[in-house]
């Protein structure tokens, strides 16, 4: 392709900002206000102007740094397109992608924790080292144990980041620059990770499109609230409870569905999304409606209690350390705890991607008459499938009442369905590193636009058309095989 | 059945005929999109929103110019709205979807998503997130039966609603059935490829189906605006959303697949609200919706489609 | 004579009003090619999908003489058993799991057998001897078939970026996987140059011989199924024209016509008739 010649691009910039004219008068140009004598309408044309002028100069600017990728494309193209190569560049992404997260952290430390900013880069530095340090060793002792490293570099750089990732995760509450918000906002990021790992199973692995996953992360945290309040169970009791009600519904949800295909279910999952909203909402007697559900108890361990004045037959965990009360040793507890189940989910999910089940929903995923053709059930594979991913909904369910200490429907509407599929698909399709990176960026990206609070709602929705468009197979669009032949004597 | 019961039917099947014309209208810019490039639009009820706002500007700005015959106020209102709500119809696709042809699947709707974020947003920075009141256009209305202890009536909003989506529907049909725009349209739907090979631009063809949508979406708004009174930036969501099942329920694809679903998504909203709970009729609804599709996949009008092995 | 492998008699389907496969009778038995042959829109791949579980024909009996488990009725059967009773598939726009690599389709074919080893999934997830035995077990018998069928090199590669030969191939490989007793093949050759085809038709007698599998072959090559077929049926219209030996089949006039239309087309067809009686002489000698 030919770079484009300037007053071409000059039109195309005049049409855009043309365009951005219309679309600007109704909203940005006018607007409405109420008063005594209804309402009245007021301008504000500057704006407008500032408007046009950005579109004119975006537009211009993109179609030049268009052009610039077309030329290299095109260079490229000219090469010979090597297959391993393209592998392993491929893999050398992930590891890249996976390095985004040591990026974004430090990012939004130095932006929220000043002068401690220092300290996290630092650390970060260190998990590193470690991380690096481990899988060299690694590189020593499986020869010498006899199960050579095959692990190409690309795996190996991705082996190292989460190693890394992992220390830092679970170093972080313990930290110096770790305060109440930190803690805090870590926790939401391993909620939604959680949520993303369970959903992956359902739209990332099987190829199921749910638009209602919410459902079961309401199911768990009232089943958890009822439970608690109801029958005075304890988190740790209520929490496989949860997960096996969740997955009860899940099972529920896909009777019905079972003959109907991609987009039709879209609307059906989205219904029963909203279908449990509203009855959590209006059944009163059960789950208090729009009030919720308080007095919820917090986990404790092994019968110590976080509390300062700990419940009937409980110790509290202050006492029996002697480390003098801090409301913060809940926080870290509570972080703590989530962390678990994040790994464990992880872990699990993983394991069953490599057996028949798993193996099962990807090959569901990529074409279902095939799979009747050799004997799957695809009845079982789906069933399943929701199962799982509603059971991991209704842990991070379990999870968010005990946090909160209290319910209500309010936490559960269609948007968070929506914020935990763009995890996955902005992620990438079935790919957990993906979730991870992606729940990180959703959660974390409103926090640092806080300033811009009015503003950051808007900002976010771009940014999900942007990612959408630049790379449409999500961040880590790659796929890691679940198993692979070594070609002994090949 | 006593009088006074028969009148409470009717009223409710009214109010329902109402609110499920809107539906249809909202549902065929769902179907049209779904049927010729297989995406929900899921900004679609964002597009009808700011039909709604374009409709509360121009009443307020015509009041404050002293144009106040109603018919000419509601003819440029219509053609004010229309107008900008295509703009943003168009653009929308242009940014957001056009890009995406050919991406995975839930690339576009995620995509769609984040337009559907994006919008709501921006109309709730620029105009305000409190309600906007509208002082009503249009007073007055028929009865229709007065005694035996009832009356029964019927609005002239609520007519005039009626009445305006029966014609858009017909004038519809006519143009997807009988022009070239139509039979383009109709050839894209069936295969994008062959039909950009006999030289039907594909592109504009699927354009042109955005501002369509819009155009329907806008009117919606407009009528919203005026039989409510009352709207802010979150009608999107809820309607685009009832809209979207009455799409499906009718057979997303299929234009009076979407006018019934929207019809009988309206009904139930009104029967079930007026005789059982209107807490409930959401519940109502998607109820009716999941059992429909047990028993057709596609729909009440969908095409079924055969399995190709 | 014992009872075949399997026995279709009166096969019949209808779409609405369009009658596809009419009483048809066909049989296919162990350690013998069977191929179907009829011109386009005979009912071949009708025929197939009433076999393989996903059509139910409208009537007919699917008999399967099953080692163990006796007689089974296929047409009975939900659509995904007919796999787990032996009768295994390849279709006419091959369907493989394109993400998937060679190796791992190779696996989903084995799915139910590890999946009663895997203790839906508890074994496996804990890691159990007996899951782990399985699964390395599993692994060879891919690799077997994966080195038979010359997939060595990309086995690790996602099936979707293989060369159209490649995926055919995997297609068979996944399909022997299942340990089947009767292959049924929607034309293997279909798209495939001729040297992939002569390797496809020793790679199909190899399998005869070898594993005394019974093969069902829908097939439009003739020099194939004439090659390498023990018993041929001729279909169309959704009926049967004619069965036989492949010299049977060559030199029976409904086939012919049926082929090459009715004999007042002369000129032409008479031609063509001496090519492919030539070509049929020519590889019949080497069978």
């Amino acid at each position: 392709m030919a770079t484009v010649a300037l007053p071409t691009r000059l039109k195309d910039a005049a049409i855009a900002a043309g365009l951005a004219l219309v679309l600007a008068i109704p909203f940005i140009g006018l607007f409405t206000v109420s008063t005594d004598q209804g309402l009245v309408v007021n301008s504000r044309w500057s704006w407008v102007a500032w408007a046009v002028g950005l579109v004119f100069a975006g537009r211009l600017l993109l179609g030049a740094g268009r052009d610039a990728l077309a030329a290299r494309a095109n260079r490229k193209n000219n090469e010979h397109i090597d297959l391993t190569n393209h592998h392993k560049n491929n893999r050398i992404l992930r590891g890249i992608a996976i390095g985004f997260v040591v990026f974004i952290v430090p990012v939004f430390f130095l932006i929220y924790g000043g002068a401690s900013g220092i300290q996290i880069i630092l650390a970060l530095v260190i998990c590193l080292l470690i991380g690096f340090f481990l899988d060299i060793l690694g590189g020593f002792v499986l020869p010498a144990l006899k199960k050579v490293d095959r692990s190409s570099v690309g795996t190996r750089l991705t082996r190292a980041f989460m190693v890394a990732a992992l220390l830092f995760a679970v170093t972080l509450p313990f930290m110096p620059y770790s305060d109440r918000y930190i803690i805090d906002l870590g926790t939401t990021v391993l909620i939604y990770i959680l949520l993303g790992l369970g959903l992956n199973v359902t739209v990332g692995l099987a190829g199921l499109l749910d638009l209602g996953f919410v459902a079961f992360y309401a199911i768990g945290a009232y089943s958890f609230a009822l439970l608690s309040k109801f029958f005075g169970l304890d988190f740790w009791v209520c929490l496989p409870l949860s997960g096996l009600i969740a997955a009860g519904f899940g099972v529920l949800l896909s009777l019905p569905i079972l003959r109907l295909r991609g987009d039709y279910l879209a609307i059906v999952t989205l219904g029963f999304g909203e279908i449990t909203r509203i009855v959590i909402l209006n059944w009163q007697g059960l789950t208090g409606g729009p009030n919720g559900v308080s007095g919820i108890p917090r986990p404790g361990l092994f019968g110590l209690s976080f509390e300062r004045r700990p419940p009937e037959g409980m110790v509290s965990f202050h006492e029996v350390t002697g480390i003098g009360f801090s409301g913060e040793h809940r926080l870290m507890f509570l972080y703590l705890i989530v962390l678990a189940l994040v790994c464990l989910a992880a872990w699990v999910i993983n394991r069953l991607r490599a057996l028949p089940v798993g193996r099962a929903w990807e090959a569901l995923r990529e074409d279902e008459i095939a799979c009747r053709s050799l004997g799957i059930n695809p009845t079982a594979s789906k069933v399943s499938a929701y199962a799982i991913g509603g059971m991991m909904g209704g842990f991070a369910g379990c999870f968010f009442a005990a946090r909160q200490g209290f319910v209500s429907p309010e936490s559960f509407g269609f948007i968070e369905s929506a914020l935990i599929l763009a995890i996955v698909v902005l992620g990438g399709m079935g790919s957990q590193v993906g979730v991870v990176i992606a729940a990180l960026f959703i959660v974390m990206l409103p926090e640092l636009g806080r300033e811009f609070a009015d503003y950051r709602m808007i900002v976010f929705g771009l940014a999900m058309i942007t990612i959408m468009v630049w790379r449409p197979g999500g961040l880590l669009s790659t796929r890691v095989p679940t198993v692979k032949l070594d070609q002994k004597g090949a | 059945m006593d009088a006074s019961a028969l009148g409470t039917f009717l009223q409710y099947l009214i109010n329902g005929l109402t609110l499920g014309a809107i539906y249809g209208l909202i549902a065929i810019g769902y179907t049209m999109v779904y049927g010729i490039i297989r995406m929900i639009n899921f900004a679609h009820g964002e597009i009808y929103m700011i039909g709604a706002f374009v409709a509360v500007t121009t009443f307020s700005l015509l009041a404050s110019l002293g144009v106040t015959a109603v018919p000419l106020a509601l003819l440029l209102v219509l053609l004010v709205s229309i107008f900008f709500t295509a703009a943003y119809g168009w653009t929308v696709e242009r940014i957001a979807y056009r890009p995406l042809r050919g991406a995975p699947k839930l690339a576009p709707l995620i995509s769609a998503i984040g337009m559907s974020i994006f919008l709501q947003n921006y109309v709730m920075q620029t105009q305000g997130s409190r309600p906007k009141p509208l002082a009503p256009v249009m007073n007055g209305g028929i009865t229709l039966w007065n005694g035996d202890g009832f009356t029964l009536s019927i609005s002239y909003i609520q007519l005039f609603i009626i009445l305006l989506t029966l014609v858009l529907m017909l004038g519809f049909t006519q143009l997807i059935g009988r022009t070239a725009l139509g039979r383009a349209q109709r050839a894209c739907e069936q295969d994008r490829t062959m039909a950009g090979l006999l030289g039907i631009n594909v592109d504009r063809t699927i354009s042109l189906t955005f501002v369509m949508g819009a155009t329907l979406a806008a009117v919606a708004g407009v009528l919203v605006t005026m039989y409510y009174g009352v709207i802010d930036f979150y009608i999107g969501f809820l309607a685009g959303m009832k809209a979207f099942t009455a799409a499906v329920l009718g057979g997303i694809g299929s234009l009076p697949g979407a006018m019934l679903g929207g019809l009988l998504i309206g009904l139930i909203e009104a029967f079930f609200t007026g005789y059982i709970s209107g807490a409930y009729k959401d519940v109502a609804s998607f109820s009716v919706l999941i059992a429909v599709l047990v028993f057709r996949p596609t729909g009440l009008l969908g095409r079924p489609d055969i399995e190709k092995v | 004579m014992s009872e075949p492998l399997l026995n279709v008699t009166g096969l019949t389907m209808r779409f609405g009003g369009l009658v596809a496969v009419d009483g048809v009778n066909l049989s296919a038995d162990t350690g013998r090619i069977t191929a179907l042959i009829g011109p386009n829109g005979a009912g071949k791949t009708t025929i197939f999908n009433c076999l393989t579980g996903f059509y139910k024909p409208t009537s007919g009996e699917l008999s399967l003489s099953h080692p163990t488990r006796g007689k089974v009725s296929l047409q009975t059967l939900p659509g995904y058993q007919v796999a787990r009773h032996g009768v295994v598939r390849t279709f006419q726009n091959i369907r493989l799991f394109p993400r998937m690599t060679v190796l791992e389709n190779l696996l989903v074919a084995q799915h139910v057998g590890l999946m009663r080893k895997s203790v839906l999934g508890v074994a496996g997830l804990l890691g159990l001897k007996g899951w782990r035995t399985a699964q390395k077990e599993a692994i060879e018998r891919a690799r077997f078939w994966i080195n038979r069928l010359d997939l060595a090199a990309v086995a690790n590669e996602e099936a979707g970026n293989l060369s159209y030969g490649m995926q055919r191939r995997v297609e068979i490989a996944r399909a022997m996987n299942t340990d089947p007793l009767l292959l049924c093949l929607d034309e293997p050759a279909a798209g495939l140059n001729p040297r992939e085809t002569a390797a496809l038709g020793e790679l199909l007698q190899g399998i005869r011989a070898e594993f005394g599998i019974g093969i069902l072959l829908i097939e439009h090559d003739m020099k194939l199924v004439m090659g390498i077929s023990d018993h041929i049926h001729v279909v169309e219209y959704g009926r049967k024209i004619a069965e036989g030996t492949p010299e049977q089949i060559r030199t029976d006039e409904r086939v012919i016509k049926a082929y090459l239309g009715e004999p007042d087309e002369e000129e032409l067809p008479a031609v063509v008739a001496a090519d492919i009686a030539e070509v049929a002489a020519g590889e019949g000698d080497r069978v």
